[in-house]
C-alpha cells in the first residue's frame, strides 16, 4: 500500500487508452495526446514520482518540476494549435494532495513555478482551448491553483476522497488556533470551510458532480460515463466562452456577484 | 464576539465622515458619519465578550457633560485597550472637525 | 544631502496602511475609492464565527491616474487577518482586474497595480478565498494581454500562499528589503517538513531565501526599492511606462527547467546556489 494516491494515474490510464504518450517532461507528469470521440485532447495528470530529484515532491505534490513541467506541457499545445481553427482540449486530471513544502522549493521559487503552470492553462483557455478539470482525488491549495483551477469547467467525482481545500485539517486547525473538532463543527455551518465535495458543490464552482462505481480502479462503465461528461463539458465551453464567469451565481457565492456588480456601477 | 449599542444626547450632525484605524489585533476601526440631530449613536462589534460596562464607562467619560456632534459611530474592535479606543475616537473627531 | 537630511525626507511606505499606500502612488487628487468602507460590503462569513469583520474586508480598490494615465490599484491591508483574502476582498481584486481588461477592449488603457501584503487564503473562508484567488490569476493573465500588471511587495507581512502565485503572474514585481515572497508560510513548512528543513523562528534564514534582496539577486523580482514612498512610486511609474515585458517570467518554463536540470538537488540548498543557478535568467 503506497503512501500516495494512485487515482490520478489510474484515471489517466483509463481515459487515455490508445493515446500517444508525450515525452520530454518530468516523470511526475503523465501526459498523452488522444481523442474523446472526435475531439482531440491532451490528458494531463500529476502523479507520484518516488524518484523525484526533489525529495519533498515524491508523493504527488506539485513542486518545482511539476509546475514548470505543466507549463511546458500546455505551452506545447498552444504553440502547435496556434493557427488551427479547432483547438485541442486539455483535460487536467486532478489528484494533488498539496504543493511541495521544502527549503529547496522556497529558495528556488516554487511560487513562480506554479505561476508558470497557471499562466499556461489560463492562456490556453484564452486562446480558445477548452480546459476541463476532472477532480478524482484531492485538489488542494496551490497545487490546484496550478493544475485545474484555470479550467473552463470543473467536474468532480462524488467520493469522500475527493476534496478541495486551502489547507489540510491538521494544519488549518493549528494556524487558526482551533482543534480539528472545532474546525469540523464550524465547517458544518460555514460551507466554504467544509472539506466534503457536496459542500464545495454548493459554492457553484463545479459544472457537474458524478458518481462512479469504482473510483480507485474505474470500470468500463465508469470510464464511459466520465468520457461522456467530459465531451459534454467541452461542447458547453464552445457555446459559452473563455472566461470563468460560469462559476458565479450560487447563493453561497452571492457576495462575489454583488461585488462585481457594484464595481461596475462605480467604475 | 458581541454587538453593543449606546446612545448619548448630542448637538448638530457634522458635515463630513471619516474612517480611522484597522481591525488588527489590539486595534479597532472607527467609522464616523453624520447622524440624527440631537443623537449620538454608537454601535460596537467587539471580539471581547462581557465588555459592555467598560465601553459604557469609556463613552460616559468622553461624552457626559459634553455636547458632541450628532454622529453615527460604528466600531469594529479586535481587543483594543481603552487607551487605544480613546486615541482612535479622538483621531476620528479631529478629522471630522476639519471638514 | 547629508544622511540625516535624506532620512528626514524619506517617507516609509511600509508604515502606511493599504489606503494610504494606494493614495501615495496615485497622482495627487486623482484617488477615488470603489466599494469604500462606508458602503460596508463586508464578509458574509466572519461574524458567525466570532471574528470581527472590517468594513472594506481588508482590500482597497482605488481608481486614479499614475503619470497621467488611468490605473486601478488594489491594495491589501496586511493588518487585517494577516492580509488574507476572503470572498469579498478577493472579488474586489478580481472584479477590478476584470473591468480593467474590459476597459482595454474598449480602447481605454487602464493599467493595474497590486499592493500585495497577504498570507494568501483566509482560512475562515477557505474555498471561497481559494476560488477568488483563481479568479485573480485568470484576470491578471487576461489584462496582461493589453497592459503590464505591476505588483509591489513591501512588508511587513510579505506575499504568500495563492497570492504569491498571483505575484508570479505579474508583469513586474517591486520589493523592499523588508519584503518576503514565498509560497508557503514558514510555520507550515516547519510543520510539514520539520525544523531541520525550515526553522520558522530563524528570521535571517528566512529572509536569506525569500527576502526582497535575495529575490532581486535571483531575478525573481524586477526592482529593489528602499522603503520610501517616492522611490517606490518612481519604480512603479517606470515599469508601467515600459509596457509589456519582452519575456514574461511566468512564461519561461523552458529556461527554468533547463536551469533546474543543472542543479544537484541532493545537498540542501544555499542562497548563493540559487543566485548562481538563475544568473542571467531575467533580462
Amino acid at each position: 500500500m503506497s503512501s500516495y494516491s494512485l487515482r490520478g494515474m489510474n484515471w489517466f490510464n483509463a481515459l487515455s487508452t490508445g493515446a500517444k504518450t508525450v515525452v520530454g517532461l518530468p516523470a511526475s507528469l503523465n501526459v498523452a495526446d488522444g481523442f474523446l470521440g472526435e475531439q482531440a485532447v491532451r490528458f494531463i495528470a500529476v502523479v507520484a514520482d518516488p524518484d523525484n530529484r526533489f525529495v519533498r515532491a515524491r508523493n504527488g505534490e506539485v513542486g518545482l518540476l511539476e509546475g514548470w513541467g505543466l507549463a511546458k506541457a500546455v505551452d506545447e499545445v498552444i504553440t502547435a494549435d496556434q493557427d488551427k481553427p479547432q483547438k485541442r482540449a486539455l483535460i487536467a486530471i486532478v489528484d494533488v494532495p498539496s504543493q511541495a513544502y521544502g527549503r529547496r522549493e522556497e529558495a528556488l521559487g516554487i511560487h513562480q513555478a506554479l505561476a508558470g503552470a497557471a499562466d499556461s492553462y489560463a492562456r490556453a483557455r484564452l486562446a480558445g482551448h477548452p480546459v476541463i478539470g476532472l477532480l478524482v482525488g484531492k485538489a488542494m491549495s496551490g497545487a490546484f491553483l496550478a493544475h485545474g483551477y484555470q479550467a473552463n469547467r470543473l467536474i468532480a467525482l462524488r467520493d469522500p476522497g475527493v476534496m478541495v481545500h486551502a489547507m489540510g485539517k491538521a494544519s488549518a486547525a493549528r494556524v487558526t488556533l482551533r482543534s480539528v473538532e472545532e474546525l469540523e463543527t464550524l465547517a458544518a455551518s460555514v460551507p466554504p470551510m467544509a472539506y466534503d465535495i457536496d459542500s464545495y458543490a454548493s459554492l457553484g464552482l463545479l459544472w457537474e458532480t458524478l458518481s462512479v462505481d469504482q473510483i480507485e480502479h474505474p470500470t468500463a462503465a465508469d470510464v464511459s460515463r466520465v468520457t461522456e461528461c467530459l465531451t459534454q463539458a467541452i461542447g458547453d465551453v464552445a457555446e459559452k466562452g473563455r472566461d470563468l464567469s460560469s462559476r458565479l451565481g450560487a447563493s453561497n457565492r452571492a457576495a462575489s456577484s454583488q461585488v462585481r456588480q457594484l464595481l461596475r456601477e462605480q467604475w | 464576539m458581541e454587538t453593543l449599542s449606546f446612545e448619548f444626547p448630542a448637538g448638530q450632525p457634522p458635515r463630513g465622515r471619516t474612517l480611522v484605524g484597522c481591525v488588527g489585533s489590539g486595534d479597532l476601526e472607527v467609522l464616523i458619519q453624520p447622524g440624527q440631530p440631537g443623537k449620538l449613536t454608537i454601535t460596537v462589534q467587539t471580539s471581547v465578550n462581557g465588555s459592555e460596562q467598560r465601553w459604557q464607562h469609556l463613552f460616559a467619560r468622553m461624552f457626559d457633560g459634553q455636547t458632541p456632534s450628532a454622529m453615527d459611530i460604528d466600531i469594529h474592535d479586535f481587543g483594543a485597550t481603552p487607551g487605544v479606543v480613546r486615541l482612535r475616537l479622538e483621531q476620528g473627531f479631529e478629522e471630522i472637525a476639519h471638514d | 544631502m547629508t544622511d540625516s537630511a535624506a532620512l528626514l525626507h524619506k517617507h516609509s511606505f511600509v508604515e502606511l496602511g493599504a489606503r494610504q499606500r494606494a493614495k501615495a502612488l496615485l497622482d495627487a487628487g486623482t484617488f477615488r475609492e470603489l466599494l469604500d468602507p462606508f458602503q460596508r460590503v463586508m464578509s458574509p462569513w466572519l461574524s458567525r464565527q466570532g471574528v470581527v469583520p472590517q468594513a472594506d474586508d481588508g482590500v482597497v480598490i482605488a481608481k486614479g491616474s499614475l503619470d497621467g494615465k488611468p490605473v486601478v490599484i488594489a491594495a491589501i491591508e496586511g493588518a487585517f487577518q494577516g492580509g488574507s483574502l476572503g470572498e469579498v476582498g478577493g472579488a474586489k481584486i478580481a472584479g477590478a482586474l476584470e473591468l480593467a481588461a474590459e476597459d482595454n477592449r474598449k480602447g481605454i488603457p487602464t493599467r493595474a497595480v497590486l499592493l500585495l501584503e497577504t498570507g494568501g487564503v483566509r482560512l475562515q473562508e477557505a474555498n471561497l478565498g481559494l476560488a477568488a484567488i483563481a479568479d485573480i490569476h485568470a484576470a491578471i493573465v487576461d489584462l496582461r494581454q493589453y497592459q503590464p500588471v505591476v505588483g509591489v511587495i513591501a512588508g511587513s507581512v510579505g506575499c504568500f500562499g495563492g497570492m504569491s502565485i498571483a505575484a508570479g503572474l505579474c508583469s513586474y514585481l517591486v520589493v523592499t528589503q523588508e519584503a518576503r515572497l514565498g509560497l508557503n508560510g514558514p510555520q507550515v513548512i516547519e510543520q510539514e517538513a520539520g525544523l531541520e528543513e525550515y526553522d520558522s523562528r530563524d528570521r535571517p534564514f528566512i529572509w536569506s531565501l525569500t527576502g526582497g534582496e535575495q529575490r532581486f539577486a535571483t531575478g525573481l523580482v524586477d526592482r529593489y526599492a528602499e522603503d520610501d514612498v517616492a522611490q517606490i512610486r518612481q519604480q512603479v511609474g517606470e515599469l508601467l511606462k515600459q509596457g509589456l515585458p519582452a519575456n514574461q517570467r511566468s512564461g519561461q518554463a523552458e529556461l527554468y527547467l533547463q536551469r533546474l536540470a543543472r542543479l544537484d538537488a541532493e545537498p540542501q540548498i544555499e542562497p548563493a546556489t540559487v543566485r548562481d543557478l538563475y544568473q542571467g535568467a531575467r533580462s
